[in-house]
């Protein structure tokens, strides 16, 4: 009787801390853990007592990476509680604002964090070594998605431009339109990304994922949208409590969101909006995905990077369109209402690595009562712990090394963030 | 060999949005001259690759706020040579830190379904309150330019040229109109750290303090003019209350407004 471990104490290149462990035992994997051990902020306890208004500011402090989407989605969350309504330039200016953080977080995750592990390497800095025309086209397009932050955000970590109802300061015509020659570069270097990830060497893997994302009438969806998914959910945003639940793990300091009901995983993400809305990518987007053999739906988890890619193509593509048709509005925000007794709001928006659920209840002087925030790693947590299980039983043969390298590659699969799941990785590998 | 060895660079996360780390992988054009100027021996964000302390230059992010963080942060004072922090969790406590205001046992059953998995301390504090600090870098985040003048003095054996002095200064330099003069608008640029630009008083709000308390801030003067422009006491507490609510000076100027509440 053989019984083995596997343990990584801290993943790298990932978002935050977070551990693995994985069991064996006779050959049979027993347990497999993320273990999420970031430390607890508490968020959802304090925004008790704080203002509507604030939500923007502070739930952006949940994730560096990706504070776009925090804003996006308390913003859309209080203005469906409010009953407010928010179209036209100041819509499109949202969405301009998401496609620069699509457009820094997927090449910071395809060339810094990903890549890495499809050629052999520790990090993109050894990496840049043998390949740097590839890290530093990575670091070019990072870049651009960074300046379009800063330009309507006012800075790319933080963005301090978003408020309920709109933006403090509506960029002028001009501002936007002098943009556009650093977005025709981003947009030759996207489709070199395509080509560039399209090359790497994929495991031959498929799973059969629920993937959960937006849905939108005629757009590939940011900020709007039906939830839907391939295994036939669709329901409106504001009834996310009745499809999903959030479950505590024993090793977690983050929430595991299932299914309600069967209790079964779903996947978010890239792979799920991929599947959910190919109709809906168009232009050079489209004609790249079918110039490398993309398949309509992608189940293989290792391909999320070439699917990173062609959103990263789509983002910039979006961009342009959306300053060329720009006008800048009268005012750059919406006037939210007085708060008319205890109301309640839920919002959905599409962070790069997936839904990011908010609900809040507001009291009638305006105080959050009650918050409830759902990261896109909580929602993939129970989704990765299968694909290890099945990773570990396919490789049983590898050695030590080689297993806990392919675990750790197969939980990058999902561009986690762990500081927002903590609201993520250390592995632990047992063989009994 | 050893007279040539390049300075070893850790990077550290305790609790925090890992947002300022990232402020390192953002340096878009200096990334590659930074990894060949330092051996990067510890930077967990950004690689597997891990070399033992100890480190000539270790940049911490985050607050402690767990009894393993308390242990784990004297551990890497001592394989450090210069121990820099960067942002407004690791100088301050950051926006988690608003639970030394409240109840934790509280809040970790708002949060948790399960609170008894959760291992927690019951505040969260600033870096330099547990061992001795050489540098802080301020800021929620931290300003990029900021980042390589401390890391470029490190390198070179020189203190960083950094401002001490408030947003106001910068947002005259910016040419920006004073919106507390000009529109009324609650601001904290008067008692703020400048280093962020003043962007926001640029984008037509007020300051919000993430840069944490300037050297010798006047909070009770501008407490005053808060309350002329109509802001009520909770919300001037809120005001104070964000990102450094744990910076001592922001922490008195908050508790003050309440006292006054009460007495009033």
């Amino acid at each position: 009787m053989t019984e083995k471990t596997i343990a990584v104490d801290y993943l790298a290149r990932v978002e935050g801390e977070g551990a693995l462990k994985v069991r064996i035992h006779d050959n049979k994997v027993e347990e497999v853990q993320l273990k999420i051990f970031e430390p607890p902020r508490f968020f959802e306890a304090f925004l008790r007592g704080r203002s509507y208004l604030e939500a923007p500011d502070i739930t952006a402090r949940i994730c560096g990476i990706c504070p776009v989407a925090y804003q996006m989605s308390s913003t859309h969350a209080m203005e469906r509680a409010l009953g407010m309504k928010v179209g036209g330039p100041i819509r499109a200016l949202r969405r301009l604002l998401y496609c620069g953080e699509w457009i820094e977080s997927h090449p910071l995750h395809i060339f810094l964090l990903h890549a890495p592990d499809f050629l052999g390497y520790e990090d993109a800095i050894q990496m840049a070594k043998d390949y740097p025309d590839a890290v530093k086209m990575g670091l070019a397009l990072k870049k651009v998605g960074n300046a379009l932050m800063t330009l309507l955000g006012g800075r790319e970590i933080h963005p301090i431009n978003v408020r309920v109802g709109g933006f403090y300061r509506a960029p002028t015509v001009g501002e936007l339109k002098e943009f556009r020659p650093q977005l025709e570069h981003a947009l030759k270097l996207a489709e070199e990304t395509v080509r560039f990830s399209a090359g790497l060497d994929f495991p031959a893997v498929e799973e059969d994922y629920e993937f959960v994302s937006l849905r939108h009438e005629h757009e590939y969806p940011l900020c709007e949208g039906e939830i839907v998914s391939n295994k036939g959910l669709k329901v409106p945003q504001d009834r996310w409590d009745d499809v999903f639940e959030e479950v505590h793990m024993p090793y977690a300091n983050a929430l595991q969101s299932v299914r309600k009901g069967s209790g079964t995983s779903y996947h978010v993400g890239p792979l799920a909006r991929y599947a959910n809305n190919r109709d809906h990518l168009t232009g050079r987007a489209d004609e790249l995905a079918r110039s490398v053999g993309l398949e309509k739906v992608v189940r293989n988890p290792y391909k999320s990077i070439i699917v990173r890619a062609v959103e990263t193509v789509y983002a910039v593509e979006e961009a342009l369109r959306i300053i060329d048709a720009y006008q800048r509005p009268e005012l750059s925000y919406v006037e939210p209402p007085a708060v008319p007794g205890t109301v309640s709001g839920g919002a959905v928006t599409e962070a790069p690595r997936g839904i990011l659920y908010h609900r809040y209840r507001i009291g009638p002087g305006g105080l959050i009562e009650d918050a409830k925030i759902v990261a896109p790693t909580s929602q993939n947590q129970k989704r990765i712990e299968e694909d290890l299980r099945h990773l570990v039983e396919r490789s049983l043969a590898l050695d030590e090394a080689s297993l806990t390298n392919a675990c750790e590659r197969a939980v990058r699969n999902y561009d986690p963030c762990i500081s927002c799941a903590t609201h993520f990785l250390k592995m632990d590998v047992q063989r009994d | 060999m050893a007279g040539s060895r390049k300075p070893r660079l850790g990077v550290f996360k305790f609790a925090s949005c890992d947002g300022c780390q990232l402020s390192i992988l953002d340096c878009e054009d200096e990334l590659l001259a930074i990894a060949g100027a330092v051996d990067i021996a510890d930077f967990r964000e950004a690689s597997r690759a891990v070399l033992d302390g100890p480190y000539d230059l270790s940049l911490v992010e985050g607050s402690v706020t767990t009894p393993h963080d308390a242990e784990r942060i004297k551990e890497i004072r001592a394989q450090s040579k210069a121990l820099v922090t960067i942002g407004a969790c690791a100088t301050a406590g950051g926006i988690q830190a608003l639970r030394n205001f409240g109840n934790v046992e509280e809040y970790r059953r708002v949060v948790y379904a399960k609170p008894e998995y959760i291992s927690t301390l019951a505040t969260s504090t600033a870096i330099a309150d547990h061992v001795p600090v050489d540098f802080e870098l301020r800021g929620c985040p931290i300003s990029k330019v900021q980042l390589l003048e401390a890391l470029g003095a490190f390198l070179q054996g020189r203190a960083p040229n950094l401002p001490n002095e408030s947003v106001c200064i910068e947002c005259k330099r910016r040419g920006n109109v004073c919106v507390m003069v000009a529109h009324g608008t609650p601001c904290l640029g008067p008692v703020t750290q400048a280093g962020c630009g003043a962007i926001c008083p640029a984008f037509n709000r007020g300051c919000y303090g993430c840069f944490g308390p300037q050297g010798t801030p006047n909070t009770a003067s501008l407490t005053s003019q808060l309350k002329v422009l109509g802001v009520a006491s909770p919300g001037v507490q809120r005001l104070f209350r964000t990102f450094n609510a744990n910076a001592p000076a922001f922490k008195a100027a908050s508790e003050a407004v309440l006292a006054e509440g009460k007495s009033t």
